[in-house]
């Protein structure tokens, strides 16, 4: 099998991985970084969102070899102590129920506030359109997302 | 590293004469879950941790380790039970570490999650296991300082004696407290003084779930653990006619490929090797049994309504008579199809079955049953057998049924090695145990004076059992009354789905009565508390709902919804008494651009004592956008016994654009809680259907609303 080696979290991992594997099973079965999620793998629930660049991109979707050089960033390494403005809203705001498409919330919602720090409300709802949540905790998600862009400078 | 190995376990004899159960808490709990243990919240790292109960144990430091035994799917039980548990011991809640207990039916009865049972059940066993302690601990400190036991008060983690001005935390107390005989008989607090209970309190698990923290099933991992992925027959009624497994052996990674019963499972070192290897599988199958699609359903359906062999359910007076004297009589069909539960986590577990011993670990909402299932299948006692519950993404009563548990084990055995069973989401949406699909006929006869003189019900489901409820309202209220159901026993696997039954009989009730009222010329919200005040005054036969309940919900939803004062808006009720608690919702719909939009609904909902405001607000809002969302767009269709859906990509869910406004209020009555996690689900379908009456003059008769007119063209 062919090794990468992929730019995660700020570090370089190496992988034995087979070229057609996605992402998602990379960073969980081989580097053991859960947090990425498994929801459908054709990239219509978000669980699996992490950061390509900069943007939000579904690991479910990217195949390992893809990557190159690109920067990953998974929720792991959003920050280093857990205290990104969305995860302080996150929890401020009591959003998680089962808490499974969290992550992946997340990982959007900080793509997104990097583009555009100070959103409308309906601009939110677009960008986080993409990601499912079966609770529904979507009301909380939105004030969540607007309670970090509000604290952002 | 791991915390459990420098923690002192004392465990002294007096434990066993504790009345809520032998034993104590012990370290049973995961090294999985301690790593998911709240970080920087006092998990014992020095001293010693005295078991007080299953639930309970306290450390030398101060620390409090109380132990949820029923899983979590988003319930929010293993905050609420921490917080029933650590109010009455008057605890420090930022010293309070609660973990999830693996199965242990010595120490927990109903170790489960369904049917929104868990705090109804639990409430006084785990205040009594709080007060108890509290109790005890107050004993130790009151010996100790030589003043009565009653001259002393507990607060905040520490027994304070006000005359003398002594002051100890229950980590100094804990030693002596736990010499003592446990007393029986323990009073509880007054409401008045609950600290905890009735505040929002956050979910114990934000910090962990926020930072992606392993917890769910398909985050464990154990070395040398294999992946297996399994093919089921694509279609129900098929079985295997032929496999050819040479390409699925020949991918890399692939270790075994093993067929049990009409299933193959292809194992490997790695999901996607797995996934790989069965794409490669070459299976042939033949019909078993009839290979259904959905116009089979319609005309089975069709059928059954006008069967002579119905099962009555509930009859009262003279139907009969009541439509034959009738000056009125409104008679409707109501259709829901099947829908599959998508908990975004899809089905998992592992299974390591050695000859001595089977461990299971996993997300399960009846750890307990599974174990039995494995048990019988692998001619065991289930003593030999250890079961730890994971986090569960999400359940809504998939993870009731343990298929996918005994999945994991027969593979275990056959290939010998420990192995983590992956769904993938087609297989998850595929899999079966679904909703049912279902059609109801209501009928209802009216006299001259537009009196409900007779009311008929009719219910025919796909493996529903018994889709009615009929002691349910309006049972009580009408003096002539027969409820019917029928069953048609279908391939397709069906199973409890969030709010079972009740999910879709509630709507087609509450839509069906918004058109009885209308005949009656009567406001909607008046009628029901007409009924409600016949069955209170004149009941026909057995009252199964608390009326003054139902009463209040009705006239508190009316008032904060500002029944029929909002010019513009056309506004829809639908109350629904299930699973114990008592919700009653108002939808508000404006036309924008000639279209129905759900503006807003207005819940006000009875559980009793609201244990954490917080994760109440969180079950009721979603519970909301879950009903109604699924009313709007909820379908899975069947072609020659398979699902035509597999996918969120062609799967539509309530999605974050275009979720109405929700207001949530609760009625606070002090009544002991019942449960939430299901009651705010079953009346939004209807509240929307009958706002988008109002709204548009057309009626709801089936779901998913979008395919009917006039959401149908938004599409």
């Amino acid at each position: 099998m062919p090794v990468y080696s992929l730019n995660i979290n700020g570090k370089i991992q190496k992988v034995d991985a087979d070229s057609d594997t996605p992402l998602l099973w990379v960073l969980r079965d081989n580097l053991r970084l859960l947090g990425t999620k498994f929801g459908c793998g054709v990239g219509s629930c978000g669980a699996c969102t992490i950061h390509l660049n900069g943007n939000a991109t579904r690991a479910c979707l990217m195949t390992v070899s893809s990557i190159g050089t690109g920067k990953i960033t998974t929720i792991e390494g959003l920050s280093e102590k857990g205290d990104h403005p969305l995860q302080l809203a996150w929890d401020e705001v009591d959003v998680p129920q089962c808490g499974y498409c969290q992550a992946g919330q997340i990982m959007t919602a900080a793509a997104f506030l990097k583009k555009n720090p100070k959103p409308t409300l309906e601009q939110v709802e677009t960008a986080m359109n993409g990601n499912l949540c079966r609770c529904a905790a979507y009301h909380r998600i939105r004030e969540a997302v607007l309670a970090a862009s509000q604290k952002t400078k | 590293m791991i915390m459990e190995h420098t923690i002192h376990q004392e465990r002294r004899d007096f434990l066993r004469k504790v009345s809520l159960s032998a034993g104590g808490l012990l370290l049973g709990f995961t090294l999985f879950e301690d790593l998911a243990a709240q970080p920087g919240k006092g998990h014992v790292i020095d001293g010693v941790r005295h078991d007080f109960n299953s639930y309970l144990s306290i450390g030398t430091d101060g620390s409090i380790t109380i132990a949820s035994p029923n899983p979590e799917l988003g319930q929010n039980i293993k905050t609420s039970f921490a917080m029933i548990v650590a109010d009455e011991l008057d605890a420090d809640w930022s010293r309070v570490t609660v973990v999830q207990a693996p199965l242990d039916t010595s120490k927990f009865d109903r170790q489960l999650t369904g049917g929104s049972g868990a705090v109804p059940h639990s409430w006084k066993r785990l205040r009594t296991a709080g007060a108890t302690a509290r109790q005890m601990l107050i004993a130790a400190a009151a010996s100790t300082w030589n003043v009565p036991a009653a001259a002393c008060t507990a607060e905040n983690g520490y027994v304070i004696h006000k005359e003398t001005g002594k002051k100890s935390g229950y980590g100094e107390l804990v030693a002596i407290a736990a010499k003592l005989n446990v007393p029986t008989d323990v009073p509880l607090k007054h409401h008045k003084d609950f600290k905890l209970i009735g505040q929002p309190i956050r979910n114990v698990e934000n910090k962990n779930i926020v930072v992606g923290k392993p917890m769910f099933g398909l985050d464990f991992y154990r070395e040398g653990m294999v992946y297996a992925v399994v093919q089921r027959p694509p279609a129900f009624g098929s079985k295997i006619k032929s496999v050819d497994d040479k390409a699925a052996k020949a991918v890399q990674g692939v270790s075994d490929v093993v067929r049990f019963g009409n299933n193959v499972a292809v194992v490997g070192n790695s999901t996607w090797a797995a996934m790989k290897g069965r794409k490669a599988l070459q299976i042939n199958y033949e019909a078993e049994k009839a290979l259904e699609s959905s116009s089979d359903h319609a005309d089975i359906f069709s059928k059954l309504m006008d069967s002579p062999n119905a099962r009555m359910q509930r009859k009262e007076g003279d139907v009969d008579a009541a439509f034959k004297a009738a000056a009125k009589v409104i008679k409707r069909e109501y259709e829901c199809p099947f829908v599959p539960h998508n908990p975004i986590e899809p089905m998992n577990f592992f299974a390591d079955v050695r000859p001595d011993k089977v461990e299971l670990v996993g997300p399960t909402q009846t750890p307990g049953s599974g174990r039995k299932a494995v048990a019988d299948l692998l001619k065991i006692p289930e003593n030999k057998i250890t079961v730890d519950i994971t986090r569960l993404g999400g359940g809504f009563g998939r993870r009731l049924k343990y298929d996918y548990v005994v999945e994991a084990a027969e593979i275990s055995s056959i290939i010998k090695k420990p192995v983590k069973v992956v769904w993938s989401r087609e297989d998850d949406m595929g899999g079966g145990s679904y909703r049912p699909a279902v059609r109801y006929r209501f009928e209802a006869a009216l006299d001259a004076n537009n009196n409900l003189i007779g009311y008929k019900l009719r219910g025919v489901g796909m493996n529903a059992g018994n889709p009615t409820r009929e002691n349910n309202f309006p049972s009580g209220s009408v003096d002539n009354l027969l409820i019917e159901s029928l069953d048609h026993s279908s391939p397709i696997t069906t199973g409890a789905w969030r709010a079972p039954i009740t999910n879709f009989l509630a709507y087609a009730e509450q839509a069906f009565l918004d058109e009885v009222a209308e005949a009656m010329g009567k406001d909607p919200v008046q009628m029901r508390l007409d009924l409600l005040q016949k069955a209170r005054t004149n009941p026909a036969g057995p009252v199964r709902y608390d009326i003054d309940r139902m009463e209040t919900v009705i006239k508190t939803v009316a008032e904060k919804s500002q029944w029929g004062k909002k010019p513009g808006v056309s506004q829809g009720i639908s109350v629904y008494f299930s699973h114990a608690s008592y919700v009653g919702q108002v939808c508000d719909v404006v036309m924008q651009d000639g279209k129905p939009l759900i503006k807003k609904i207005t819940s006000v909902a009875d559980c009793g004592v609201v244990v954490n405001t917080s994760g109440a607000q969180q079950q009721v809002m979603g519970g909301i956008l879950d009903g109604m969302g699924h009313a709007m767009y909820g379908k899975l269709s069947f072609n020659a016994g398979e699902p035509e859906q597999k996918n969120f990509n062609v799967y539509r869910h309530i999605r974050m654009k275009g979720i109405p406004e929700v207001e949530t209020h609760f009625v606070d009555n002090g009544k002991d809680p019942t449960g939430l996690g299901e009651p705010a689900l079953p009346p939004a379908g209807g509240a929307v259907a009958n706002a988008i009456y109002k709204a548009t003059g057309k009626r709801m008769y089936k779901q998913p609303f979008i395919e009917q007119e006039p959401l149908k063209t938004e599409e």
